[in-house]
């Protein structure tokens, strides 16, 4: 569904609001340090003071797991803007975390 | 002696740990239950009723085994689940806010989730992690399971992650039912059941006929005996039953009660005056002669020894049952108010044979009755080999509880059925009811064609339908058979007048002893009289003769004074 962007197609502007961003983790990973790096790059990229990284240990705290519909680890979840969002993995897809994110359009079919 | 013992004992203490799942039949089939601390795939096609089995699984465990349970659901949502349910009578709401059961909804929407990466599924551990101990659970239902393959892409990590989840639930000592659909050529869709090697059950819901039957078999069950037959289900307001119902094999007691037939001539014609008590007996006939009066007889009698009986009613509704027999002078409804008589009436194509046959095991199972009726057997519809083997398995059922069989059968006109000959050699008594055609009038008559262990009758006897109920009509055998109807009532007529000439000969002849004890009498009275004339005479003339020598000797006696003054 999500085609990897082409080089070839323009960068639009970014949409504009403030994000709130969840990164849930299940202790100190490989996995969950390589995701939290990758979204702090992403973040200082894009969004320059217009974000906010809760990370939660969900071996800190197990109930709320469910809350946010937690299944695989690393999960970020963007609370604001809505809609809600789901990006799971350790984001090393930058293209797709964008997408995920609504960074970047999804290819126009 | 002490030494031999232990060693039974020392290997039943190796057996598996099993934990019992509540679900009649179930436990029996499993010998015990699910393998415990261990998980177990219910793989089946779309509504088989894996997840009611898998909840019906987590309601007991919660109820009647004190077991908490998580349901982690990846199909339904929490209310969703909770109603569906209460249609078998679980509340599962209560049981959650009872902290008996913890219901996780686990949403996997493909749309909504962008991969990117290396993931694992840890999230979900945690919240299970975090659901087992919310309720300090023992059983855990995972319903489907399967549905990550359609949430998440990766099926490398999926496979990796459920191996691990396989070997955490087991860690955690969790007992476990995951559920699968099933796939084309194989248990599910994925392969599941490559990482679930301990147990193993295969829901199926096929259609024949138009019929559905439920059947549940075990595939595998590692450590373990089991059943290993397809077994039919039932999802109904009383929730989940497994039906083992098999052939018992031959070990039956036999009984030596005699119980009677509710017909008093009946019960002359069987040697030992009524059928044995845990027997099945076969009432054949064509149509009109009279095979549900027979059965409503038997009932009359069963319940008026204080006993219950169960009516399987395959053509009639219990109310024209009722209404019917009130014509031949039984009513039954006192019998069905008291609770002794209870009707189970359903046409034979609501269901398959199997379910019938189902059906039938709850029905005695619970109501535990003394007789069961069947009627008719006729109209139980299949190939013949599915009808003997339900039947046999019905006898089987029956004769296990030591509950007597009573079996009505119709004939087709022509006589005796394919059908018939079949059920033969699984009857211990069959009566035929048969039409007698003859001198323009057909009547009924009834024999007994068998009667395993009791010397019997060897007549037709004729029977009537009366509004007193059946009599059993003495029969007569003429030069050319057995007399019925006007023929035996010419018979009878021609017996009635020999008897009255008879009597009118006994008669005279009485009159004509008494005549001469008369004349006797009189000659003896007429002897006895001369006698006594005689004696009087005989005693007169001695008198006389007496006077006459007294008077002599006075006279003698004066003439001597007369003669000499004064005696000498």
């Amino acid at each position: 569904m999500n085609q990897p962007m082409s080089k070839a197609m323009e960068e639009s502007p970014l949409p504009g609001g403030y994000y709130n961003l969840r990164l849930y983790v299940a202790g100190q990973t490989p996995k969950s340090i390589t995701a939290l790096a990758n979204l702090k790059r992403i973040c200082e990229e894009h969004l320059v003071g217009r974000y906010q990284i809760e990370v939660i240990d969900l071996l800190e705290h197990p109930q709320l797991a469910a809350g946010d519909q937690i299944l695989a680890v690393p999960t970020l979840v963007r609370r604001l803007p809505e809609p809600l969002k789901r990006i799971i993995g350790n984001l090393s897809n930058m293209e797709r975390v964008l997408v995920g994110l609504d960074l970047r359009p999804v290819a126009e079919p | 002696m002490s030494i031999t013992a232990s060693i039974p004992a020392a290997g039943a203490g190796q057996s598996l740990a099993k934990a019992r799942t509540g679900i009649s039949g179930l436990d029996e089939v499993t010998f015990g239950g699910l393998p415990a601390g261990r998980p177990t795939l219910i793989c089946g096609g779309p509504g088989c009723g894996k997840t009611l089995l898998a909840t019906t699984f987590l309601v007991n465990g919660a109820v009647m085994f004190n077991e908490p349970g998580v349901f982690v659901s990846f199909e339904e949502t929490s209310d969703d689940l909770i109603k569906n349910v209460a249609s078998l009578g679980y509340d599962l709401g209560a049981l959650v806010a009872k902290k008996k059961i913890a219901i996780d909804f686990v949403r996997v929407e493909r749309s909504e989730i962008e991969e990117t990466g290396e993931y694992d599924l840890e999230g979900l551990f945690v919240r299970m992690d975090y659901a087992i101990k919310s309720v300090g659970a023992k059983r855990v239902v995972l319903d489907t399971l399967e549905m990550l393959f359609a949430g998440l892409g990766d099926t490398q990590i999926l496979r990796a992650e459920i191996r691990r989840l396989f070997a955490w639930l087991k860690q955690r000592n969790v007992t476990a039912i995951i559920t699968a659909e099933q796939g084309e050529g194989a248990l599910t869709r994925y392969g599941i059941e490559e990482y679930v090697s301990d147990c193993v059950f295969l829901l199926d819901n096929r259609v024949s006929d138009q019929i559905t039957t439920r059947r549940l078999r075990v595939v595998k069950y590692r450590g373990s005996a089991h059943g290993t037959n397809e077994y039919p289900f039932l999802i109904d307001a009383q929730g989940v039953s497994v039906l083992p119902v098999t052939s018992a094999g031959l070990a039956h007691a036999a009984s030596d009660e005699v119980i009677s037939t509710g017909i008093p001539g009946l019960n002359q014609m069987l040697g030992a005056g009524g059928f044995y008590r845990g027997t099945s007996i076969l009432v054949s006939g064509t149509a009109g002669t009279g095979k549900s009066s027979l059965a409503a007889h038997f009932i009359e009698a069963v319940c008026a020894r204080g006993e219950r009986c169960l009516y399987f009613a395959f053509e009639e509704s219990p109310a024209q049952i009722i209404r019917n027999m009130r014509s031949i002078g039984l009513d039954l409804q006192p019998r069905v108010d008291s609770g002794l008589l209870r009707f189970e009436a359903a046409r034979p194509s609501l269901s398959g044979l199997e379910m019938h046959l189902a059906r039938m095991y709850r029905e005695i199972e619970e109501f535990a009755p003394a007789a069961a009726v069947l009627d008719p057997i006729s109209a139980l519809r299949g190939e013949t080999g599915d009808v003997h083997s339900m039947l046999l398995r019905v006898i089987d059922l029956l004769k296990s509880r030591g509950v007597t069989a009573f079996l009505t059968n119709l004939l087709s006109v022509e006589g005796m059925d394919k059908a018939d000959a079949g059920m033969s050699s699984l009857m211990d008594t069959w009566l035929s009811l048969v039409q007698l055609e003859s001198n323009g009038e057909r009547n009924r008559g009834i024999y007994v064609l068998k009667s395993r262990g009791m010397n019997h009758s060897n007549q037709i006897r004729e029977y009537q339908l009366t509004s007193q109920g059946v009599k059993l009509v003495d029969a007569y055998l003429g030069g050319s058979g057995v007399l019925t109807g006007s023929a035996r009532i010419a018979q009878e007529m021609v017996d009635a007048a020999s008897i009255v000439r008879r009597a009118q000969d006994n008669e005279r002849k009485q009159r004509d002893i008494q005549r001469k004890r008369a004349a006797l009498e009189r000659q003896i009275a007429e002897l006895r009289a001369e006698l006594e004339s005689d004696e009087e005479e005989a005693r007169k003339s001695l008198q006389h003769d007496e006077e006459l020598e007294k008077r002599r000797q006075a006279e003698k006696r004066a003439m001597a004074v007369q003669r000499g003054g004064e005696a000498s």
